[in-house]
Order: C-alpha cells, then structure tokens, then sequence
C-alpha cells in the first residue's frame, strides 16, 4: 500500500449511495403472542457516499450487523426505509430488481472458515456471483473475469488459486475469497460485517489494505463493522458509534477521536489497548455491561453507565445534534453546555 | 518437595509437545524454556497455530490424546510436573495453580448455579462447612466485582464478563500460586476487556499470585505483563521485559507484530503487517522458522537454526543479534 491508499476525504461532488431513514428493527422475543421485544435499531439514520468508507462500530449486541442485515434485506424492517440512490428499495419487487440490488450491496462475512462452502474450489462462489449477476459475460468471460479479480484482491497467481479448496488456504486468503465474491456482482457499496476479527494480526492489516486498494481503484465504497477503534480508523473517513440500538456519536473519524463528544466514546477510547501510550493504571474499573434493549421506555440507554447522567438522560430520549462541522452527538449534557465541561469529562475518563 | 525462595516458582526447561498424527508427530512446542516467578505476570504472544495454547495446556498438564508432552521438565513449586499422575496432579490443581479457559461458557457447568460449582472446586480440596462456604463464596465474588446474588444463577444467566469474572473467582477460591489464562478477555468488547484485565492486576497485587496469560493481541498486555514472551511457530523467539519488548523489539517476527496494529493515536501511517502466513507445523522451514516471511532474511537463516542470544535483558532467537 501505498500513501496515497490511506483514506482521503470522499469528493466534494461524491453523490449519496445510499441512505437509511429512521431504520427500526425490533425482535419478538418468546412466543407468537409475546409482548416482549428486543429493540436490534432504533431510528437509524445514516448515510453513505460513494467512495467512502463507514465504520460502525460498538460494543457487541450494540446493533451493528442487524444495520449490515437489514441493508443487505436479510431482515425485514420493522419500520422506516432504505433509499438505495434515493429510491426506496420497498420499490424493488421483480426478481430482477432484487438480484440488482443485492448485487450492488454484496456482504463479506466475519467467519472465513464458515462462509466458504468446504466442498467446492474458490472458483465456484465467483462463477456462481458472476453467472447470477453478470449474465453479459461468455463462459471464457466469466474465467476471464475470474482471474482479474482474484488477482485484484491479491491472490497471485490467481490461475492457482481458482482450483483450490478453502482447506488449502490460511484464513487471510479466505477473506479475500469473499472480497473477490463480493467483486464479482460489481458492487457500489461493500457490507463488511467484522471481516478482520477472526484473522491473525500479522495479516488483518493486509486485509484493511486491501480495502483500502478496492475503494481506491474499483471506486467501491465500504460499510466497515468493528469493534476495534484503530482499524477503523485507519481505514475509514466517518466513525459512527453505535450503543444499544442508537447512534451515539457520528463524524469525521479524526474529528470523533479527537474530540469525543458522547461520554460513551470517551469511554470507548479509554478502554482501547494502546502500546503506545504510557504506562497509566487507572484504579477504577468499569463493571457495568451494555443493557439488552428490551420494551424501552425513554431516556438516554446509556445513562446507568454515564458518569455525567443529569434528570433529563432519564426523561428524554436525547436526538443527535451537529456539536462540530460535521460531527453530531446524541446527549443532552454534550449539548447542553459544548466545550467547556467536555474537556474535564474526557481527562476523567483517561 | 521444598520450595525455595531462590528457586523461580514455575520453570520449563525444553519442553516439546508432539501431536500424533496418522502422518507422524507434529510437534506443537519445540523446546520452549521459560520460568515464572513468585508474583510475575508473564504474557505470552502469538498467532493462532504457534503452539502457545499447547504450551500452556502441557505446564497445566492438561493435554490429551493425540497430544503428548514428548521431552523437557516442568518444575512448579519444586514439584515435577511431568512425570506426576492424576491423583498427584488433583491435589494441587486449584490449590496450587489453575487454569482460566478462553471460552467461559464451555468452561462453566450450564446445570449447576455458579454456587454449587464454587462449592464443588472449593469441597474437592477442603472440608468447610456450608456457612464459612457461603461465606467465602460471597466473598469472592464481590472481589471479582459481581453481585453475590449472581451466586445463584446459571452461567446462561450472565453476560459474557461476568462468565469470566466467575471463573476468575472460582480460579482464586483457594489462593493459588499460579494462575494460568488461556485467552479470558478474547470474547469480550474492547470496555470489558479493559475492565477484566484491570480486575486482574488488582487481584494479582492483593493476592500475590503469578499469572501465565496467553494471548493474540500484543496490545492487551502491554500495559500488565512484567515479562512478555513471543511465540513463533511452536518456539519462543523472543522474552524479556515487557517495557523493553514494546520500546525495542528484536525479532524481526516481534517488530512486525508491532507494526500490524493501527493506533487511535498519533499520525495516521500505512502499515505492511507480515508478509505470507506461519508454516506448517508439520512441515517447518529449515534453519529459523520466520525465515521464509523474514523481511532481513540471510543466507545463514535457511541453512541453521539460530539460538538465543542476548541483548540487554532479552533473549532472541535470530542471527541479527549473533555478535
């Protein structure tokens, strides 16, 4: 990789790719007759432009893939819309409509070792993605468009790699069998639900490269799903934190890491392992755990854990507001009073 | 059977543990020599597959068919650890040392309340009676930081953290010497990772017990552990103290470790990781293992193998440092 591979702030002209309008889904728990139910999102409002990358991240069970599921329609929304270049998908009915999109929106998967189907060569899934959604493509067209793409997520030489079975590979190679998949539909946007975590960490760096190469030179953007703050960063152009079905914070990931707004980045950060920072052994441990959001009422879900909860958190749900250029957060004391308390709060946390 | 004071508490010398394969044995750790003591938090690194799980399964002598411990001595307390049968070995696990599994959920019994599992370790080894037990089990699960109410729910009942942190109270129910991780935080989020390792330390500093803590990520320990310990391919390439380990790495193995995780701070640069991935076990290179993926690779490295020199208070495994 290159410098000119890091992330670099989309287009000013980049158009909306796609767009999420108060995105709900909620899970009944128990039986059919159950009143019980799990909030997975609440009101998710988010946009992703072409050739940018979004990370989402938070804390497991904070909602993260059930966003990922519901944009790749592997779940039905419980209410509000999708809008795929402005155009709702509830409009999408044909069989040919829905291939389209799904193939625009491909996902690559968190587990390489069980997204590959053990019994077929690697060339299989590519034939299949490239039979289904490039049906323009000649049988020697589809080999031929085989070979490029491997050789696009850096399986050289990929005339190899074609007849090999997913046993003969490490898991990094695994991943980018499921890049090379999700190539073949020609996407616009990538859904990459935590495709580094179950890697080794001598090559999830190849693997973030390698995104990093496909929004540069195939102009494809990426929704990246993480738990891990760093690799986000160092991939991504706009961090939205995710916690318990809402979105916390959202922004330029430099301006987000920078200046955390929501008490829960703060605490995020904290908690991040960091070498390189100095030794520093902070005697308070947090213990509380994020709330499985069941039949919620309003208020803030992050106030049992906030260290700055005032009456309101438990009173109103708080909205997210632009606190900086680009930068919006969803908590009342965070707007409440911008910058001067913030500061005292972040050195708390560190 | 005297510990002495002068005498490192745990102390491996050449241990090799063999996986008998149809095709032969694989050897998963290859003369690993390490000691540990009274106290010390050792940290040990390494990718999936480099034997560092085995390693620490063959000093708890925990492993089973097809993996055997093949040579080296394994001292703990003066005891020899290797050549012990069960019913030695049953008197001083948890007593002595115990493990704390990466996975809690297949670690814990899903029909027992975490009570009555507490009470079962703790009445193997000691006959209380049921108050002090209730006692003493409230006790510890207040200093793991868990209500003791949780005492009587299922392990289905509690969230991944609390799993771990009752299976770090069941670990120090009886005040061992050593406690040895496998991994624990490695299916948690970020915040509770942070707040199980900081539990940790705590316990480790109230307590006085030395810990073996094995993991994947570098990062995770470089803030707990007083020697770190780096594992390539079934062999230790690098030890010495973590603060060195992290400011100076050696190994061109343990630089390119470094150099594979982002930072949230500082400038924003492009990484490389490693190129290819660890060998066949099976199979190993010739001459030092890293070699094939060893960006300073010489002529010496395929042809012998090197051994530990030393430099400053590491030891390394690697030509670069043969002077």
């Amino acid at each position: 990789m290159t410098v000119a591979d890091l992330p670099l702030r989309p287009r000013e002209d980049a158009r909306e790719l796609l767009r999420t309008v108060n995105l709900t889904k909620h899970f009944r728990l128990g039986g059919f007759l159950s009143s019980r139910y799990l909030h997975g999102v609440d009101g998710i409002n988010l946009s992703i432009h072409e050739d940018e990358i979004v990370a989402l991240v938070g804390e497991s069970g904070s909602g993260k893939s059930t966003i990922a599921r519901l944009i790749a329609g592997v779940y039905k929304p419980t209410s509000g819309d999708i809008l795929h270049r402005g155009k709702s998908v509830k409009g999408l009915r044909s069989r040919r409509d829905v291939l389209e999109y799904r193939g625009r929106l491909p996902m690559v998967f968190q587990d390489p070792y069980g997204s590959l189907s053990p019994v077929y060569q690697v060339s299989h899934g590519i034939m299949r993605a490239l039979k289904l959604h490039r049906p323009d493509l000649s049988r020697r067209g589809r080999e031929d468009e085989a070979e490029r793409l491997l050789d696009a997520v850096g399986l050289v030489p990929a005339r190899d790699f074609l007849g090999k079975y997913p046993y003969q590979l490490s898991g990094g190679q695994r991943q980018r069998i499921g890049f090379a998949q999700a190539l073949a539909c020609r996407p616009e946007l990538i859904l990459a639900d935590e495709p580094v975590s179950m890697l080794d960490v001598s090559v999830r760096i190849g693997v973030l490269n390698l995104m990093a190469s496909l929004r540069r030179r195939e102009r494809i953007s990426f929704l990246y799903i993480t738990h891990d703050i760093a690799s986000a960063r160092y991939v991504a152009d706009r961090l939205v934190v995710m916690y318990a079905g809402h979105v916390a914070e959202s922004g330029p990931v430099e301006d987000v890491l920078a200046h955390p707004k929501h008490p829960y980045t703060q605490l995020l950060l904290s908690a991040v392992p960091d070498p390189r920072a100095p030794i520093s052994l902070p005697e308070k441990t947090e213990v509380q755990e994020p709330p499985r959001v069941i039949n919620p009422g309003e208020g803030c879900r992050f106030r049992a854990r906030c260290p700055y909860a005032i009456e309101e958190c438990s009173r109103v749900t708080p909205l997210l507001r632009l606190l900086r250029p680009e930068h919006e957060a969803a908590c009342h004391v965070a707007t409440s009073d911008l910058d001067g308390r913030r500061e005292v709060a972040k050195s708390a946390h560190t | 059977m005297i510990a002495t004071s002068t005498r490192p508490l745990l102390q491996v010398n050449h241990l090799c543990v063999d996986y008998l394969t149809d095709r032969g044995p694989v050897r998963a750790v290859d003369r690993v020599s390490l000691e540990v003591n009274k106290g010390e938090f050792l940290g040990i690194v390494g990718e999936s597959g480099c034997g560092k799980s085995t390693l620490l399964f063959a000093i708890a002598r925990l492993l089973s068919a097809p993996a055997e411990i093949s040579s080296g001595e394994v001292w703990f307390t003066g005891h020899d650890m290797v050549s012990m049968d069960e019913d030695e070995l049953r008197h001083l696990r948890w007593r002595d040392y115990s493990v704390v599994m990466q996975s809690a959920m297949n670690a814990l019994n899903p029909v027992m309340t975490i009570a009555e599992q507490l009470a079962d370790a703790v009445g193997a080894h000691q006959s209380m009676p049921p108050s002090q037990l209730r006692a003493r089990s409230r006790e510890l699960m207040r200093l793991v930081g868990i209500d003791p109410e949780h005492l009587h729910s299922y392990p289905h009942q509690l969230s991944g953290g609390m799993r771990q942190r009752a299976m770090i109270a069941m670990a120090l129910a009886l005040t061992p010497d050593l406690v040895i991780m496998d991994e624990p935080t490695s299916a948690l989020d970020v915040v509770a990772q942070r707040s199980l390792m900081l539990k940790i330390k705590q316990l480790q500093r109230e307590f006085g017990f030395a810990t073996i803590f094995v993991t994947h990520d570098m990062s995770l320990v470089s803030h707990f552990s007083d020697r770190l310990a780096v594992m390539y391919a079934g062999q230790v390439v690098e030890i010495g103290p973590t603060r060195d380990v992290f400011a100076d790495p050696k190994h061109p193995y343990t630089v390119g470790l470094m150099r594979s995780f982002p930072s949230i701070s500082g400038p924003r640069q492009p990484l490389a990781g490693i190129a290819g991935s660890p060998p066949d076990l099976g199979h190993p290179p010739s001459g030092c293992r890293f070699h094939p993926r060893c960006p300073q690779v010489f002529e010496r490295c395929a042809k012998e193998e090197p051994a530990f020199y030393t430099r400053e208070q590491d030891l390394v495994r690697c030509f670069l440092f043969d002077r």
